[in-house]
């Protein structure tokens, strides 16, 4: 573990992600005393203002600041981000392992249906999901999490794979530990490294994917301050007021870019044989 | 040792096939032996000739799959292991009998400590708390012969020397106080000072517990060493079983001489003797003896007609034409 930290604080393209996620871990936090501005009040007196002193990043069609609401946006997209991710990461690992340790016809079975999921397009599955489920942030983050639980799925079975013949794992058998016991002692912590890798990098992915469905307007109520929203609000406006575009934009490419870093970054760290050397 | 008059381990006909895309395969054929109480016994074998398949079929390491087929008797003390339920068998893993695996590299877990990989067994099988599993488990330690047991539990497998870490593998499969211990070419991946000290080690543990050890190996020199009985298997079968004394001085199978002529000996300056030819393929065996091919006195009968195991003297028993018909002429 610590091999790992020292080998992912050498690499400073990836310790710059983590330290961006870790300021919009710390905004999102404190959103509430940070902001300028109440990120709901709308000034009439003042809609589509350019950036200024004021407004460092202008007002909307509602003279509503933007930079407060992107600094709330942060709260919706680690919310949809953790809570997705979690979702997919605790399903994901158990078909997987169940999968990859039993075999036969269960492999079959659950291999199967993950394929099937994973033939979609990943808007597109999210779209269904969405369209049975009915559009509210809990179903959103449920319809991001279904969508990428085979990866994690996919990710489990294959390290499974990789180990269950070991002959650690035979020792463990020969020991008397039962089935459960190898896969959640034995089989888990061995496999956790490319799931961490994954982790991060789905993040990335659920904050596209939440700003996608919300631009489409089937995520969250219209006046939430979520980036998606604030992107697909603002193209009827984007001629006159670039700026009502540009920073949500450029916010969702930071946070996604950051996660992926991050995540190529802790890959490295943790599996030095994998790195690309340049 | 109390002389018990059921054996510890009485092995019959044990048979395991694998179904396979080009038929089945028998990696075990018609097995019987039997294990006292504090006897060690031999198998020696090349690759593939069913010494771990026979191992993992008396602990019921294979046969839980469709394609996986074991039949015929294990009886430990007079129980057939062959037809307990899997959570029974779970018990006496570990606990009555447990394995020494091949490769000490490969068989501990790489992300926990020695220690708490040890404590395991007597959490299972014993219900010990977290803090006695892990006295017992410094305790395994110091027994085995690893030196600063409280530092060295502590540590992590890939901190230990190859024979150390051979050494933790033997203390875990001793922490739950084995009747039978299978050894499982335990000296294999570790060199040759190494491996004299662990075969000390595990003839102490037998002298000291009074434990039966199926020792398998392809090693002759770890048979003579420290053996009572031989069995040599063949292509699945055994061909020829014996005390270790009367196997090395009188070998009667053909393919028994071939492994002894084919060892080196210190000063002697002639070319080995190796036995010609290439291990038959399982899957395509005649059906007379596995090993007529490669047999020097080959006859006939040997093409058609599988030979059994017959007792040729009281203790010695041989699977050979050669042997069995004829008798005496076989010291050639």
């Amino acid at each position: 573990m610590k091999d790992t930290w020292k080998r992912f604080k050498q690499n400073r393209f990836a310790f710059v992600g983590f330290l961006f996620i870790a300021l919009i871990l710390v905004v999102a936090l404190f959103a509430k005393w940070i902001v300028p501005y109440d990120p709901y009040f709308m000034d009439s007196s003042s809609p589509l203002t350019s950036p200024n002193g004021q407004h460092w990043f202008g007002t909307d069609q509602f003279g509503r600041d933007i930079f407060s609401r992107i600094l709330y946006g942060t709260q919706i997209s680690l919310k949809v981000g953790l809570i997705a991710v979690g979702f997919s990461l605790f399903f994901g690992t158990i078909i997987g392992i169940v999968a990859g340790y039993f075999g036969g016809k269960i492999d079959q079975v659950l291999s199967r249906i993950t394929d099937v999921l994973f033939a979609f397009p990943d808007i597109l599955l999210a779209l269904v999901i969405m369209a049975i489920l009915g559009p509210s942030l809990t179903n959103l983050m449920i319809a991001i999490g279904i969508v990428y639980t085979p990866i994690f799925a996919r990710i489990a079975r294959g390290a499974v794979l990789s180990i269950r013949d070991s002959l650690y794992i035979e020792a463990a058998r020969s020991m008397g530990v039962n089935s459960f016991q190898i896969m959640l002692r034995h089989i888990l912590p061995n496999s956790l490294a490319p799931l961490i890798v994954q982790v991060t990098l789905s993040f990335a992915f659920a904050i596209l994917a939440e700003a996608a469905l919300s631009f489409l307007g089937l995520g969250v109520s219209p006046d939430t301050p979520s980036w998606g929203i604030m992107l697909s609000e603002a193209k009827d406006w984007m001629e006159i007021s670039w700026w009502t575009a540009i920073f949500p934009g450029v916010a969702i490419t930071l946070a996604v870019l950051s996660f992926n870093i991050m995540g190529d970054g802790l890959r490295d760290a943790l599996d030095p044989r994998l790195k690309n050397e340049r | 040792m109390p002389e018990v008059k059921k054996p510890l381990l009485e092995v019959k006909s044990l048979t395991t096939s694998f179904r396979t895309d080009r038929g089945l395969v028998r990696a075990v054929d018609n097995v019987s032996f039997t294990i006292d109480h504090g006897q060690i016994l031999g198998i020696v074998g090349e690759s593939g000739s069913g010494k771990s398949m026979t191992s993992q079929s008396i602990l019921r390491l294979i046969g839980s799959r469709k394609s996986e087929q074991v039949n015929g008797e294990v009886l430990f003390e007079g129980q057939d292991l062959l037809k307990l339920q899997e959570r029974q068998m779970q018990k006496i893993r570990g606990k009555e009998i447990s394995l020494i695996a091949q490769d000490p590299m490969t068989s501990l877990n790489p992300v926990y400590t020695v220690g708490n990989q040890i404590a395991e067994v007597p959490m299972i099988h014993e219900g010990f708390s977290k803090k006695n599993a892990w006295s017992k488990a410094i305790e395994m330690i110091k027994r085995v012969g690893i030196p600063s047991a409280e530092v060295r539990a502590a540590q992590y497998p890939h901190e230990f020397s190859g024979g150390m870490r051979q050494r933790g593998v033997i203390a875990m499969a001793l922490a739950g106080n084995p009747k039978l211990l299978i050894a499982d070419e335990p000296t294999t991946a570790l060199d040759v000072t190494i491996q004299s000290q662990i075969l000390e080690l595990i003839l102490d543990l037998r002298n000291e517990t009074g434990a039966g050890i199926m020792l398998i190996t392809h090693d002759l020199g770890v048979v003579a060493e420290i053996c009572d009985q031989v069995a040599v298997m063949y292509a699945g079968k055994i061909v020829e079983k014996a005390s270790v004394a009367e196997l090395f001085s009188n070998p009667k199978h053909p393919y028994t001489q071939g492994l002894l002529a084919s060892l080196p000996k210190l000063g002697d300056k002639t070319r080995l003797t190796p036995i010609p030819g290439q291990p038959p393929n399982l899957h395509h065996l005649s059906s007379g003896c596995a090993f007529a091919d490669r047999c020097p006195f080959v006859m006939d009968k040997c093409r058609s007609v599988q030979p059994a195991l017959k007792k040729e003297q009281t203790e010695h028993q041989v699977a050979c034409h050669l042997v069995n018909e004829e008798g005496g002429d076989e010291n050639q």
